[in-house]
């Protein structure tokens, strides 16, 4: 990828500053990104798919394999670091996007990627989410969404639907779930999209643009989960029918649900009605630039319980000065004017200080 | 011994010029105090650095309540700095005051009974007011109702001579009374003889942008000076001799600062770059504030979204290479528990500060304790030892800040530094270190595989372990070649693959513990002070009790008891010869502001007998209540030897 600079003065792609993989040497190979571990999710678990497509489209990145750095938490898809073979961490519940955001800020020639689920990135470590998003630092988040607690064996999670009957829940949970999107657009991230662990060729689309994209970039990956919530996400995955409930963003133009339906402006919220049926109504463009994250609320909003419409790819797309930059940029303007790197000396002025006195014996 | 200095050209302006007979004396202890508003602090620092330059020996304890502004006039807002000074070396901030300057009648009632009879009341008595005096209970002014016969009592209007001194100045009253604590500093300052000019130089720094407030301050403090000149009130002046100290160059620093500039040390010592993730808190806030400042030493820090975030931010910048430090006080310490155990299984560096303070819970934030000697040993899940080094005064907090970083980067392993509050606010002359004779700390990163496959292609294990030290190599991103996978979950030996295995397990709880025990071969052992060789009580220390516990000793021994001391600078591990040196003793007497946690670990672990003598009231000990104990404790032992 090019490394051009934007408006703020930052490196404008997510991989700038990451140094590029030998042009002399074999081009890597999918075969290269895979560890020599054992993978071991449940049969037919969504995050084999994941990881097949990530594994599989790490090379297009053209960077360096020890400069790829994978930070995940604690649950299912938080095993994710084991089975590539980059750099990997697999920390505590909830806290991964507080030490990538420490990796990524001290080596900026790094790209740096969190995994997550549901239950580490919203409820144990939701803090530490939003403060990643609200700094945009420059890392790539996916957090895989199954809507169930998977590794502790099957609890409701912050993004079940209301009612839902886990074995902490037998008589149904009841309070209202996350939507990941919106929550992220209200911490006003720079880059926040949706795809699907069963959408191969749109997660990796999406994976390519999250990973060009120079700040915080949140992915919501549905992923489903055969054990404890089979089937959470059948009806947008529907041979026949799930099509109809989906609206691909595309960047400029209508939203479409469907083949038949489009998105409008309902108030200050949006609907979605037949195409016959728009008459005079302002029919929504998708504005995935906007500087106001509004309109990408709004549009997040659509997707509730019965999957009636459930947008999918990016919803915001944002240039703004990502945390590590500008932390990077104040350490090393200050070492630029003290004259570059500190010297003896200077550690014996700072020593010193201003206020001294002398005593000779 | 002679002492020049750049504050010192001008010291005799004023002393050369007075009229009034001066005497002698060895020491004095001075408390400011007054409302949380009147600006004790900034009095206290002055004056501390105005006597810092003449060459005494000081120690300071600063007391201020946690609200930033508890209502006016009342007892909780009182807030003091006390200070010792001396011709000869001072090991505390002084047990009782000699002096009490009280603003208000607030300061008064909170701290009289500390001041012994027959010493000195400067009290300004224009807040003497009835309305203050109700504030705090005072039925009728003691100033004037003969309870205060006992003292020598100056009742001196401060604010109105402030007011006057400054009558030219287009100033409104409310700026114009904020000058009191210069006039106050001022008059001090004339009666104990201490030149003006570092507070004159302080002040032209701190108003540089506000002229008039500037010269208001300047007028206040020669106002009080000359006020001290004049006033019959005052019939001599003291002066208080240099004290002998080594030849060098000197500073004053409180605990903060030399924290904060033992890691900078540290840092270019290492050739590492520092990355510290802090969420403020008090009173740990001062190191994130210093090293904030710092940037051109290759120093990035992180204000991060809580203590969780903090530690992780600087964990996962170990990993990337940086010496990674997170600073907190005893609530923050309990949230980074997890994170810290994450750093024992994923054996790296990591450098954890507590500034102790009065817990549990919220406790007492802006008071000191020693509480959290079992959290920083024990506060973590599953047998997570970690390398616990303390800070015995303002000053021992750089070398103890340096050697923590030692630990880490040689060890690869967290270390947590204990300081408190009384240590990180106090402070003290300091011998500025030469650079070149600071230890050299090595960092090598791991470069190359360092194994090879049955079929002969070199392979990385992150958990081969240096025989030595038992370290892993410290492997970070960017090496190619050495691509590796680490987390919490339990690493077979050597490979560091995830391993459920019952005897791997049971083997990598005592390498980890064996690792931490390995320090021990390189902290040297615990030196005794025990002058006559004649000792039967030892007493044992660690932290900020260094002062209290010696000056109770130069006490006892002065009095004709013999004790030994020695103080730990290593909470874990212990030096080898701890056991021994317990074992030495009839009677060891372990003072500690905390209900006994180093005398639990030290029966515990050597089986000895420990009189534990414990205070937790938020200040340090007095030297006067630990030579009680220790002067009790040798009579017991001579009985028993009987």
């Amino acid at each position: 990828m090019n490394s051009t600079t934007t408006s703020f003065g930052m490196p404008a792609t997510g991989t700038s500053g990451v140094p590029p993989s030998d042009p002399d040497a074999q081009p890597q190979t999918k075969k290269d990104f895979t560890s020599d571990q054992e993978v071991r999710w449940c049969p037919g678990c969504g995050d084999y798919a994941v990881l097949a497509a990530v594994q599989g489209f790490l090379p297009d990145l053209g960077l360096r394999r020890e400069n790829i750095v994978f930070v995940s938490g604690i649950g299912c898809s938080s095993r994710f670091p084991y089975y590539l073979d980059t750099y990997g961490v697999h920390s505590i519940h909830g806290r991964a996007p507080a030490i990538a955001t420490g990796l990524a800020t001290a080596r900026g020639d790094l790209s740096v990627w969190v995994v997550t689920g549901d239950g580490d990135a919203l409820s144990i470590g939701g803090n530490h989410l939003i403060h990643a998003i609200r700094r945009n630092v420059n890392m790539t988040i996916l957090l895989f969404n199954n809507k169930i607690y998977g590794l502790t064996k099957g609890q409701y999670s912050p993004t079940s639907e209301m009612g839902t009957v886990t074995k902490s829940t037998p008589v149904g949970s009841v309070d209202r779930p996350f939507n990941p999107v919106s929550l992220a657009l209200g911490a006003e991230a720079t880059f926040v999209a949706r795809t699907m662990d069963s959408d191969r060729s749109h997660l990796i689309d999406v994976l390519s643009a999250a990973a060009a994209h120079r700040g915080t970039a949140l992915v919501e990956i549905y992923q489903n989960c055969p054990i404890f919530n089979d089937g959470a996400f059948q009806l947008i995955k529907d041979r026949d029918h799930g099509k109809a409930r989906l609206a691909y963003l595309r960047d400029g133009e209508p939203i479409r649900v469907g083949e038949d339906q489009v998105v409008v402006r309902d108030g200050s919220a949006m609907a979605v009605v037949p195409e016959s049926e728009v008459g005079d109504r302002h029919v929504v463009a998708h504005d995935v630039a906007a500087d106001d994250p509004t309109q990408a609320f709004a549009l997040s909003r659509l997707d509730d319980p019965t999957m009636a419409h459930v947008p999918m790819g990016i919803f915001r797309q944002v240039e703004r000065p990502t945390y590590d930059d500008q932390v990077r940029a104040q350490v090393d303007g200050a070492r630029a004017s003290a004259g570059g790197a500190t010297s003896d000396a200077d550690l014996q002025d700072l020593l010193i200080g201003k206020d001294t006195w002398t005593i000779q014996e | 011994m002679r002492i020049s200095g750049i504050n010192l050209r001008s010291r005799n302006i004023g002393l050369d010029m007075s009229k009034k007979p001066s005497r002698r004396v060895d020491r004095v202890v001075i408390r400011f105090a007054g409302d949380s508003g009147d600006g004790m602090q900034l009095t206290g620092d002055r004056f501390t650095s105005q006597t810092a330059s003449l060459g005494n020996d000081i120690s300071t304890l600063p007391n201020f309540p946690a609200e930033i502004r508890a209502p006016q006039g009342t007892l909780p807002g009182v807030s003091s700095f006390q200070l010792n000074f001396a011709d000869h070396d001072v090991m505390t901030p002084g047990d009782a005051p000699d002096v009490l300057v009280a603003m208000n009648p607030a300061a008064l009632m909170a701290n009289i009974a500390d001041l012994p009879r027959g010493g000195t009341i400067i009290a300004n008595t224009d807040e003497f007011t009835k309305r203050n005096l109700a504030k705090v209970g005072y039925a009728a002014s003691p100033l004037d109702d003969g309870s205060l016969d006992s003292w020598h009592l100056h009742a001196l209007g401060l604010t109105s001579m402030t007011v006057a001194a400054l009558a030219d100045f287009g100033l409104s009253r409310k700026e114009k009374e904020r000058a009191k604590n210069m006039l106050a500093l001022g008059l001090l300052s004339w009666l104990y003889s201490r030149p003006l000019d570092s507070t004159e130089a302080f002040l032209r720094a701190k108003f540089a942008k506000k002229p008039e407030i500037l010269e208001a301050n300047l007028t206040a403090l020669r106002a009080g000076h000359a006020y001290g000149e004049t006033t019959e009130d005052f019939a001599v002046r003291f002066e208080v001799a240099p004290a002998p100290m080594k030849s060098g160059t000197y500073r004053t620093v409180t605990g903060s600062q030399a924290m904060a500039l033992g890691l900078v040390s540290a840092a270019h010592r290492s050739g590492l770059p520092l990355v510290l993730g802090s969420y403020p808190i008090t009173p740990a806030s001062d190191i994130l504030h210093t090293l904030s400042a710092l940037k051109h030493f290759n120093i990035t820090t992180m204000q991060a979204e809580d203590e969780i975030g903090a530690v992780g931010m600087a964990l996962g910048a170990a990993y990337g290479g940086a010496l990674g430090v997170t600073t907190t006080s005893g609530p923050g310490l309990a949230l980074k528990a997890e994170t810290i155990g994450l750093a024992v299984s994923t054996e790296l560096p990591l450098v954890v500060i507590d500034v102790q303070r009065g817990g549990p819970s919220t406790g007492l934030p802006t008071k000191t304790e020693q509480s959290d000697l079992l959290q920083a040993l024990y506060g973590r899940n599953g047998e997570s030892p970690v390398a616990v080094v303390a800070a015995k005064s303002p000053t021992d907090c750089f070398d103890a800040a340096m050697e923590a970083v030692r630990i880490a980067t040689t060890y690869r392993t967290p270390v947590i530094v204990l300081s408190d509050g009384y240590l990180a606010n106090g402070s003290e002359p300091w011998p500025v270190p030469n650079v070149e004779d600071l230890p050299q700390l090595e960092v090598e990163f791991a470069t190359q595989p360092n194994a090879t496959k049955d079929d002969g292609t070199p392979i990385f294990h992150p958990f081969l372990r240096d025989p030595e030290t038992l370290a892993r190599p410290w492997a970070i991103p960017g090496t190619a070649g050495l691509e590796h996978r680490i987390g919490g979950i339990e690493k077979a030996d050597v490979t560091g693959h995830i391993s459920y295995d019952p005897d791997n397990h049971d083997k990598m709880v005592r390498l980890r513990a064996a690792k931490i025990e390995k320090i021990a071969d390189t902290i040297g052992d615990l030196e005794v002070d025990d002058p006559s060789g004649e000792a039967s009580v030892l007493v044992l220390g660690w932290g900020s009790t260094y002062g209290p516990i010696s000056a109770a000793a130069r006490l006892v021994r002065a009095a004709g008891t013999q004790v030994a001391q020695a103080h730990l600078r290593h909470l874990n591990p212990f030096p080898g010869n701890l056991g021994e040196v317990l074992r030495h003793y009839d009677r060891v007497v372990v003072p500690e502001m905390n209900l006994g946690q180093l005398a639990l670990l030290l029966r515990g672990r050597y089986l000895v007998d420990i009189h534990s003598h414990t205070a937790v009231r938020g200040l340090p000990f007095t030297s006067l209540e630990l030579a009680e104990v220790l002067h009790k404790q040798a009579i017991i032992a001579q009985e028993l030897i009987r």
